[in-house]
């Protein structure tokens, strides 16, 4: 019984989505570990998540889930695929700092 | 056009495979003859050749004595054939075809080259049968053919640029054949960098007459058709026009192209390069540097015989050059030693009597002499060859020196027979076909007067003429008795013997055609009438008339002399001619000159003179201090500033350098860590949105068209921009409008149109996410920009029945009122 009227529109899910990005890019700009920078970029795609469906909705238009739907289906594969190497990296170096794994590097 | 025009042979203009069956023997001789020669042997090398010359020869004397006699008899001698093989340039009205031009004038040089270049093609194959390169050497001579036949033939002045610069081409190629001794590749060069000089002024040449000539020809583009340069109703006007220096134009583009020619036919001052152009095989020299290229210069002047004609100033500076370089010429060549020098020089001399003949008007004795010159000239220098040849068998290492010959006439009885008569020819000895062809000429500058000329200039050139004459029968004689008389001054001499058959066969038909080559050119007595074949065979392809300033209108060329003229002028030419001969005879019968070696070594004038005759005036010398050096500062400076500095150094490795530092820097960017590189793409990315929004400012526009108001918005770009809602006051009292098609909704348009009002407008964009309104307000006048005068447009009419009706606009905003 409250009477606090909570009025949230498009804006506020823009910002969240902003935020959450914003999140996600530092994540990977800033941490070393492979692990967390995988865990980054899926912040940084279910933050455009967001968007999508929030303009889906502004203009009530239903094809942006349709999107979101594919977005999430590729993070899933990007997500295992980027695992995938995490763990064989990890498996022969016993490590997965991004900065100290520079054999193609030279 | 008549039918003789459309003659095809294998589907090409017949006139077109005179160049260029020469020129495909060229293609096969330079392309497939070390094959050929490996797989045949060398007969298949010049049989080609041979044939492909005797071929033109075969093509030409068909034509000239087929088509174009028929046509010289139904008085159409000067227009002959004419045949387009392509269109070749064409730029606006301006056309430029590839057409080959046969009239009477052509047809005598292109007997005469392909005739003696026969003859030659066939010496060639036995003086040349030991030369490593034959087929190279077959090739470039098929080559210069091909070329010489274009600019023989060609039918307007940028084709026969073609053949110009592909006879220098080639004779470049020939002067250099044997380059792996240096000297003979200077000497190359140094005639290709002579010519280029006179080509520079022949291109300028062509250029002021392509000006001049603006609307002669299709279009107002200028022509430079030779069917077009010589028709007085198409281009009287344009040659006579004033021009520089207070002269008509005809006298700057005469000068001009006969610098051009002073370039290819070696006169004073670029007849340098001939003596040198020795250096090349000695039928090289007896084809391109006497009977034919060479001449070029004369041919190109009596083609354009109405341009010369239209200017006698242009006339008097082709009549002195060609007097100075006959007299220098045959001066240079009383000392020199070396045989094929002595002929060179002969032959520079002669090139000027040449153009003295065309300077004075005497069209017909330029190219009598040219074609009398051919036959005599090209003997001498095969007879030249044949004595070369014998003599080096002998292993002589200077097998041209006249000072090691003597007695040769026991031992090479043709090559002495053939030489003898052409040096009867050239001296001008009476009956031999040089004393009628001089004479025509010292006639020609005795009785030809063109108009403006001083009056006794004439007469100058005559004497000046005759001491030419003079001295060419003492130098030719001097020749003839220090190679051929008294006794042998070598074991080479000694034991020479005579050339093969293939050399002397065409040295006998050379001999017999500079015996009776006059017959076709003999004096114009009036009581004898001579019948003057070349005279009026050529006569309907040259100027016959002045058209001179000063002169009422045009008037007749041909001078008249009596009778008695003719024969005292023929009487003392061939006086002349014998006492040279005799003075010859007097210094050299008995071998080298024991007399002139006596006042040579006295000192004096006598010594002074024979030595500026054996350093041959000291022009080389001159040209080398006045041009060739400070040339060759200009380019050393070129090289360590220019090339070396501003080109290595500073363009090349300073540019390096530049790129090296960027290099440097960007390398500490391309460090390989993949988050410093995210850093730059995530600001990359944001400055894209910053930039991409600093537009973003709300705003609209507007058009009056008569009393109507068309308003655009532009309500920004970004997210607000594409989605945004656009509402509008037009009527100035601050509320939103409503839209009259939707009840209860306000106008919510981009483009709105508002019929006669005018006052206050304000528009809100509003962000449909953030609800964030910005709100725009102009002013607009309507007479803003209007202008009373003229009268506006009858739509633009306020007053105007129909204007202002709801229907017509359904974005009138007349119902929100």
């Amino acid at each position: 019984m409250s009477n606090v009227v909570w009025n949230i529109g498009y804006g506020h899910f823009l910002v969240l989505a902003a935020v959450l990005f914003l999140i996600g890019v530092l994540g990977v700009l800033v941490r070393r570990n492979a692990l967390i920078m995988l865990m980054a970029v899926e912040l940084m795609l279910n933050a455009a998540n967001v968007t999508l469906l929030t303009f889906s909705r502004m203009w009530g238009d239903l094809s942006a889930h349709t999107f979101a739907l594919i977005v999430i289906a590729v993070a899933a594969a990007e997500a295992s695929v980027g695992l995938a190497i995490v763990v064989a990296v990890f498996r022969g170096r016993r490590n997965v700092e991004v900065d100290r794994l520079t054999t193609l590097r030279h | 056009m008549d039918a003789s025009s459309q003659l095809t042979f294998l589907g090409l203009p017949i006139l077109m495979w005179i160049p260029l069956a020469p020129l495909l023997g060229a293609l096969i001789n330079l392309v497939l003859g070390p094959w050929l020669e490996r797989r045949l042997g060398r007969w298949a090398i010049h049989s080609v050749a041979i044939a492909a010359v005797v071929f033109a020869f075969g093509v030409a004397a068909y034509l000239v004595f087929g088509p174009l006699l028929q046509a010289f008899h139904e008085g159409r001698g000067g227009v002959g054939i004419t045949q387009v093989a392509y269109t070749w340039i064409e730029v606006g009205a301006f056309k430029a075809q590839l057409a080959f031009r046969l009239d009477t004038l052509s047809a005598v040089m292109i007997l005469i080259v392909t005739f003696v270049g026969s003859l030659i093609h066939i010496y060639s194959a036995g003086y040349m049968a030991h030369d490593p390169r034959y087929s190279a050497y077959f090739g470039y001579l098929n080559l210069f053919m091909g070329a010489m036949l274009i600019l023989v033939l060609a039918a307007n002045l940028p084709v026969m640029f073609i053949g110009w610069e592909g006879v220098g081409l080639c004779s470049y190629l020939l002067i250099g054949f044997w380059f792996e001794n240096e000297s003979y590749a200077t000497a190359g060069r140094k005639a290709f960098v002579v010519n280029r000089i006179g080509d520079f002024a022949f291109l300028l040449g062509m250029f002021l007459l392509f000006w001049a000539t603006k609307d002669a020809g299709a279009g107002d583009a200028g022509s430079l058709d030779f069917a077009t340069l010589r028709s007085t109703a198409a281009v009287g006007v344009k040659f006579t026009q004033p021009f520089w220096g207070g002269e008509r134009l005809a006298a700057t583009a005469g000068i001009l192209l006969f610098i051009g020619a002073c370039g290819k036919s070696a006169q004073v001052p670029l007849f340098v390069w001939l003596p040198d152009a020795m250096a090349g095989p000695t039928p090289v020299s007896a084809l391109i540097h006497a009977a034919t290229m060479v001449t070029a210069g004369v041919y190109m002047v009596c083609r354009l015989s109405l341009l010369y004609a239209s200017s006698t100033t242009a006339l008097f500076v082709v009549a002195t050059v060609g007097l100075i370089t006959a007299l220098a010429a045959a001066f240079m060549a009383f000392a020199q030693t070396d045989l094929k020098k002595v002929l060179a020089y002969s032959t520079v001399s002669q090139l000027g009597f040449m153009f003295v003949a065309a300077g004075t008007g005497n069209w017909t004795a330029a190219i009598f002499h040219l074609g009398t010159h051919a036959f005599f000239k090209a003997c001498l220098f095969l007879d030249a060859g044949s004595v070369m040849h014998a003599m080096e068998h002998e292993g002589s290492a200077t097998p041209g020196d006249i000072t090691t010959m003597g007695g040769l006439r026991r031992r090479l009885p043709i090559t002495h027979a053939t030489f003898a008569i052409s040096c009867l020819a050239i001296a001008g000895i009476p009956l031999f076909s040089g004393f009628f062809s001089k004479d025509e000429i010292l006639a020609g500058a005795f009785a030809v007067h063109p108009p403006g000329w001083p009056p006794i200039y004439g007469k100058i050139l005559w004497a000046g003429l005759l001491i030419a004459a003079l001295g060419t029968a003492f130098y030719m004689w001097r020749l003839y008795f220090l190679v051929f008389g008294a006794e042998a001054r070598s074991e080479a001499a000694r034991d020479a013997h005579e050339s093969p058959r293939s050399m002397t066969l065409p040295l006998v038909v050379l001999a017999i055609g500079a015996f009776i080559g006059g017959v076709v050119g003999l004096p114009h007595f009036e009581h004898l009438h001579f019948p003057q074949w070349l005279g009026e065979w050529l006569k309907p392809s040259l100027a016959e008339d002045w058209y001179a300033s000063g002169l009422p209108g045009p008037q007749g060329i041909e001078g008249h002399e009596s009778d008695g003229e003719i024969g005292g002028l023929l009487a003392i030419a061939s006086l002349i001619a014998v006492a040279g001969v005799g003075l010859a005879w007097g210094f050299y019968s008995r071998g080298p000159s024991k007399t002139v070696e006596r006042w040579t070594a006295r000192g004096g004038a006598f010594a002074d003179l024979y030595r500026a005759s054996k350093a041959k005036l000291w022009v080389d010398e001159f040209y080398d201090a006045v041009l060739v050096r400070p040339f060759k500062v200009v380019a050393q400076f070129l090289l360590e500033f220019v090339d070396r500095f501003v080109v290595d150094t500073v363009a090349v490795n300073g540019s390096a350098f530049v790129v090296g530092i960027f290099g440097r820097i960007s390398r500490w960017f391309q460090n390989g860590n993949v988050q410093r590189y995210l850093v730059g793409v995530v600001i990359g990315g944001a400055l894209v949105f910053v930039i991409s929004d600093c537009h973003h400012k709300a705003t609209f526009d507007y058009k009056i068209v008569g009393n109507q108001i068309q308003l655009h918005a532009d309500p920004g770009s970004g997210i607000l921009g594409s989605a945004a809602h656009v509402y509008w006051d037009l009527d100035g009292d601050g509320e939103k409008d409503k839209d009259l098609a939707r009840p209860g909704e306000l106008l919510d348009k981009r483009d709105v149109t508002v019929t006669g009002y005018d006052g206050p407008i304000t528009m809100w964009v509003e962000d449909p996410v953030t609800g964030h309104e910005v709100k725009v307000t102009k002013t607009i006048n309507l007479n803003e920009g209007r202008t009373f005068w003229p009268p506006p447009e009858p739509a633009a009419d306020p007053h105007q029945p129909g204007a202002g009706q709801p229907a017509e606009r359904p974005d009138d905003s007349q119902g929100v009122k």
